[in-house]
């Protein structure tokens, strides 16, 4: 049971020191959890700490795959205005 | 009748082009002796500074511990000049040794700060340990910290054991009604909360913090953003109870809000207030508080005097490249500094000096008195733009990148604020983005300019001459190489002169 930092990380070191285990670490291109120190939290926080505060939609995986804070959760922009945005820059 | 000129501060190179902001008088005579004495060197506390000292960031604080509106964590742009933007960030040790190496080229140099890219205090670690290199290695550095305030209660104590005598809390609103328009979140004891209670417990802690720092005697700036229709009206209500509180100085700050930012605002079309707007904002506060009008919404990683940016200068290469003498560097810096304390406080005793009846140059402006029922009749307010440098109108229209705006009226000539010639970034030659909807530079810049009757400049080309005065502003390149104030007193008088001060203003047609 861990969970996993993905390529969309901006290396803010935000999780670093919240983490109880010590199991994430500076790397390049970014910061990594080691998945034999991750427990998720369980027993020691209600949340995992690294998703509590990672302020990077879908850059923390659970082991499933599956983003822990999916698109719109934290910037509030709902996903089709933010796609929408993108388009209407790419087509100036 | 004649306008009180303002004598010409010597040139400078680089940085705010003004020769003095004239609000400097209102700005500082709000201060006690005590208080003049400890920003009089600090750039972004007092106006008068900036034209002389310079100020750095060393981005060693990359982690936040709330979410902002305004703000996108992925953003990263070499050419974007605001705030929460960096290059590079740096470890405790490298932001120490660049902060030697830029303090031994810019003697100007007097203020280390950190201000992001996230929060410092959130990062506390990294910020003290930078603080406590730099208190023994450049003692002769001020240094400050800028904050989103939630952490902040937590480190009053050491931030005063640090000798970190200035400190600047974001504060936008104190309503958590409005606060939930602004922060989605924050990171609180273990959790992330959203909404409304999340901006209650900041705006508690913010508070918290600025009682807590008043009570210890630390100064403290208030930095607020203005975002129309979310906590304009609503700033006027913080301004006032900052101030109670205690703080000195008050900063409202445009928004910076476009869709390629990526930030909250800038995709949901949140725009951004217009520079009347500002002004009228700023002016309404200023009853209550002494206002900020000189801040250029610098980087996290920025270098050098208030405009402009050196910090290119000064990458981590570079820097190893250098070889410095760093108590030869320090003298230098103390050699500059007396200079220029005194070259100030000549100048602020010029001010003060009773009038004398030939003079006609004074320093300062007193505040335009409002009962001035003879300006009235004398003639109305007038907002000039001037495309300036050194104090001087030497920019030629088309080369400017920004513009600073007077108001001239019978009572004097007033330093209210700075308009950039272009959008935040022009994007057109460093994006590859084409013409924003056959949008020129010069369209932009005439809007940027909105409510000016007059733009001041070196010179000026034939077609932009013509669309400045189809938007209803009078170019005028007749004091080139004049002192700012003197030519936006002349002209103020040569429009009273020819009748057009009587009436309102035609109605400007910039949109």
């Amino acid at each position: 049971m861990a969970l996993e930092i993905i390529e969309s990380c901006v290396n803010c070191w935000a999780c670093v020191p919240l983490c109880p285990n010590k199991a994430i670490y500076e790397a390049a291109p970014h910061f990594l959890i080691d998945a034999d120190k991750c427990t998720e939290c369980v027993g020691e926080f209600a949340d995992a700490q690294c998703v509590a505060i990672c302020p990077i939609e879908g850059a923390i995986l659970d082991e499933l795959g599956v983003a822990l804070n999916p698109p719109g959760s934290l910037t509030g922009i709902p996903p089709e205005r933010w796609a929408a945005a993108q388009a209407e820059i790419a087509a100036r | 009748m004649d306008l009180p000129v303002f004598e010409n501060a010597a040139a400078k190179s680089g940085g705010c082009s003004t020769g003095s902001c004239g609000s400097t008088a209102s700005q500082m005579d709000g201060m006690t002796d005590d208080i003049r004495a400890r920003v009089q060197d600090h750039p972004c506390y007092s106006e008068d500074a900036h034209h002389y000292f310079a100020r750095m960031h060393v981005a060693v604080a990359p982690a936040c511990n709330i979410q902002c509106h305004y703000c996108n964590r992925k953003y990263d742009c070499a050419n974007e000049s605001r705030p929460g933007v960096v290059s590079e960030l740096l470890t405790p040790a490298q932001a120490v040794k660049k902060t030697l190496a830029v303090a031994a080229t810019i003697p100007q140099m007097t203020v280390l700060g950190i201000a992001g890219p996230g929060d410092p205090l959130a990062n506390p670690e990294r910020t003290f340990e930078t603080f406590r290199e730099l208190a023994t290695k450049a003692p002769d550095i001020k240094l400050c910290v800028s904050t989103n305030g939630l952490s902040l209660p937590d480190h009053v104590e050491e931030l005063a054991k640090h000798n970190i005598d200035h400190v600047t809390i974001t504060i936008n609103c104190v309503d958590p009604d409005v606060g939930a328009k602004i922060y989605p979140w924050i990171f609180w004891q273990n959790k992330r909360i959203h909404g409304r209670e999340a901006a209650a417990i900041l705006i508690e802690r913010q508070q918290q913090g600025l009682e807590m720092l008043v009570a210890k005697g630390i100064l403290v700036k208030v930095n607020s953003v203005l975002i129309p229709g979310v906590n304009d009206e609503h700033l006027k209500e913080v301004s006032k109870i900052v101030k109670a509180k205690g703080a000195f100085l008050h900063n409202v700050m445009p928004l910076i809000a476009e869709a390629e930012h990526g930030t909250f605002y800038g995709v949901m079309g949140q725009r951004s207030p217009n520079p009347e707007e500002l002004k009228a904002l700023q002016d309404a506060c200023e009853g209550d508080m002494n206002m900020m009008r000189h801040c250029r919404q610098c980087r996290a990683d920025a270098v050098g005097l208030l405009g402009e940016d050196r910090g290119d200068e000064f990458t981590m290469d570079k820097i190893d490249a250098m070889e410095i003498d760093y108590e030869a560097a320090m003298a230098v810096r103390a050699e500059f500094r007396a200079k220029a304390t005194a070259e100030l406080e000549a100048k602020r005793a010029r001010a003060h000096a009773p009038k004398q009846p030939q003079a006609q140059v004074v320093q300062f402006m007193p505040r335009p008195q409002k009962p001035a029922q003879e300006s009235a009749l004398a003639g109305r307010q007038v907002l000039m733009a001037v495309a300036a440098k050194g104090g001087l109108v030497a920019v030629h229209f088309g080369h400017a990148k920004e513009f600073l705006i007077y108001e001239a009226s019978a009572t004097g000539v007033k330093f209210v604020g700075h308009r950039k010639a272009d959008a935040y970034c022009g994007g057109e030659d460093t994006c590859g983005e084409g013409e924003i909807s056959g949008e020129s530079t010069l369209d932009r810049t005439i809007k940027a300019l909105a409510g000016c009757e007059v733009v001041l400049c070196s010179k000026i080309g034939y077609e932009p001459w013509g669309n400045l005065e189809a938007a209803g502003i009078q170019p005028n390149g007749e004091h080139a190489m004049e002192p700012i104030e003197e030519a936006v007193a002349a002209v103020w008088n040569e429009m009273l002169a020819a009748g057009k001060l009587a009436a309102a203003p035609a109605a400007n047609k910039v949109a």
